[in-house]
């Protein structure tokens, strides 16, 4: 296990040790953690963020993660930009977060930047320098996640939050190599980055501009060992011949409901990995990972553990631990906590047996003639029809119950060369639906597409309300 | 296919998907007494649309909505016109 006491990523980088083997590899530069003891992605400026609130906006993600190792401890908040974040919102960010300093790769500030926050320059190429790496503040880490009015909503979290619960990879034989699909700015890859970087192994980081190929063929060179995406990245691997270059022990599934099908693709297609899923957000940190293969969790995970308090109220998973984030930034209507200390995840369970089953968002409910359909629910029973490679469900107005249920679903044969058989593939999904579903919960119709959005996040892209053409 | 053999098609798959039992279709069979409920009429229409590229309960100016199989048929036939 990491030593309790530590109190910046650099001292915690620093006690695991070995530093010159390992790495971090972004889309393209690599550094040794040894050259970051003695260095400066900042051009040694690090003196100039004592104190300060520093918005980390970069292109790059290797660009950022040395930054964030290098102001660890010095910065009084960091506020992880992801690199999708729309120019629009930017100000809005920097009022929010009271950002006096922006770190970008960018060559200008731009005029989303206020004439009196610095910008200072970062680079990925490590220059000599000497700096105090003492560290005098538990910095607040600020991570963005998507508000319901469009603008994002800040999240406030400590390394102590962050990097909670992370289990040292040290009794490892062979050197652990960690990746993610995800931009380590987002939760799901910032645990990622601390996880491997403070339990003794390197990082392969994914790349935003990069396809999905080039980044296989990267993580395969540098024989990445555990991995890390939500289930829609790992839809979209699978259906890439690049999959079959990476061969981990390891893969990981967050961010989104794991069903049995992708559990099972996976492990077809890595025979030799220990595929596990887990329950994590922004908000309320990550509470519970699933190893025995199977989508769901069994019910006895709710309750009190040693780290996680999990419970179920009005349907919704409720979880309190000391993973959670602290607060929200800015004038946000509704608290973070609620007042009995549990963070409401907003995600629907339902109990069938002995296990938990996710079934939705609350947030994502399509009323039928007053049916509750979760999307969801309905897209894990058309993902086990063995031609299928993913789905989405969607509403589709309607003038007799309000709205219906209807699919997309990526079948393995491209939409164009299915001719006659669209018709038999379309009766057997719906029967299978019809097997174990309601009837309001059927797709009324299932049309058959080439490709489905996927979100910067990794999610898949839900609209709900959106008509159909 | 005209409008009236596909409203019929339509009808017919739907019910046999539903597993409901279909009245004779007649000109003068009130929906209601058709054998489908609503969630089958809604599927009934949302798949017309597609078929046919129209959806009268949405873009039909008068506002008397069809009680009868035939009326249902006739309000799809004016709103192809």
């Amino acid at each position: 296990m990491p030593q309790n006491n530590r109190t910046s990523v650099w001292n915690g980088i620093s006690a695991t040790g070995n530093l010159s083997d390992r790495f971090l590899s972004g889309a393209n530069e690599t550094v040794t953690l040894g050259g970051l003891a003695g260095g400066s992605c900042l051009g040694g400026r690090a003196e100039e963020f004592r104190g300060r609130s520093v918005l980390l906006w970069t292109t790059d993600q290797l660009s950022a993660a040395l930054a964030l190792i290098e102001l660890d401890g010095i910065a009084r908040r960091l506020v992880l930009c992801p690199a999708d974040l729309p120019f629009e919102h930017l100000r809005f960010v920097i009022d929010s977060a009271a950002v006096d300093v922006v770190v970008s790769d960018r060559i200008a500030p731009g005029p989303d930047i206020p004439s009196g926050v610095s910008f200072i320059a970062c680079s990925p190429k490590i220059v000599r320098a000497h700096y105090d790496h003492t560290v005098e503040r538990q910095t607040e880490w600020i991570l963005l996640t998507s508000g319901t009015t469009g603008l994002p909503k800040l999240v406030v979290h400590t390394l102590a939050s962050l990097a909670g619960a992370i289990e040292s990879s040290g009794a490892s034989p062979s050197p652990v190599v960690w990746s993610t699909f995800y931009d380590i700015r987002r939760y799901g890859g910032l645990r990622i980055f601390l996880r491997a970087l403070l339990s003794g192994a390197s990082l392969v980081l994914s790349s935003t501009e990069g396809s999905l190929a080039d980044f296989m063929i990267r993580a395969a060179a540098y024989r990445v060992t555990h991995i890390s995406g939500t289930p829609s990245h790992w839809r979209r691997a699978l259906m890439s011949p690049s999959a079959h270059r990476i061969a981990p022990q390891y893969v990981r599934l967050s961010g989104e409901i794991a069903d049995q099908a992708i559990l099972d693709h996976l492990q077809v297609c890595y025979p030799q990995a220990k595929i596990a899923h887990a329950f994590a957000s922004t908000e309320a940190g990550v509470a519970f990972d699933v190893t025995d293969g199977l989508a769901g969790f069994p019910a006895e995970l709710i309750g009190e553990r040693a780290d996680v308090e999990m419970k179920v109220e009005d349907g919704s998973l409720r979880i309190r631990s000391t993973l959670i984030a602290d607060r929200y930034l800015g004038g946000q209507a509704k608290p973070l906590i609620g007042a009995d200390g549990y963070v409401d995840t907003g995600d629907m369970l339902e109990l069938r047996g002995d296990r938990y089953y996710f079934v939705g968002r609350r947030d994502g409910v399509i009323n039928v003639g007053g049916l509750k359909v979760y999307p969801e629910e309905v897209e894990a029973v058309i993902n086990r029809h063995p031609q299928v490679r993913m789905s989405l469900v969607r509403t589709r107005k309607n003038p007799i119950t309000g709205a219906l249920v209807v699919a997309d679903v990526i079948v393995q044969t491209p939409p164009e060369a299915l001719n006659g058989q669209a018709g038999q593939l379309e009766h057997e999904i719906l029967e299978l639906c019809r097997g174990i579903l309601a009837r309001h919960k059927v797709p009324a119709v299932i049309r058959f597409v080439s490709s489905l959005p996927v979100g910067a996040t990794g999610k898949i892209v839900r609209q709900p309300c959106v008509m159909s053409s | 296919m005209s409008i009236r053999s596909e409203i019929i098609a339509q009808v017919t798959q739907v019910a046999q998907e539903q597993d409901k039992h279909l009245a004779p279709l007649v000109n003068d069979l009130p929906l209601v007494d058709s054998g489908l409920d609503s969630l089958c009429m809604a599927v009934v229409v949302a798949r017309l649309e597609d078929a046919l590229g129209v959806d009268p309960f949405t873009t039909a100016e008068a506002a008397g909505f069809p009680v009868t199989l035939g009326e249902f048929i006739e309000f799809y036939e004016n709103a192809a016109k």
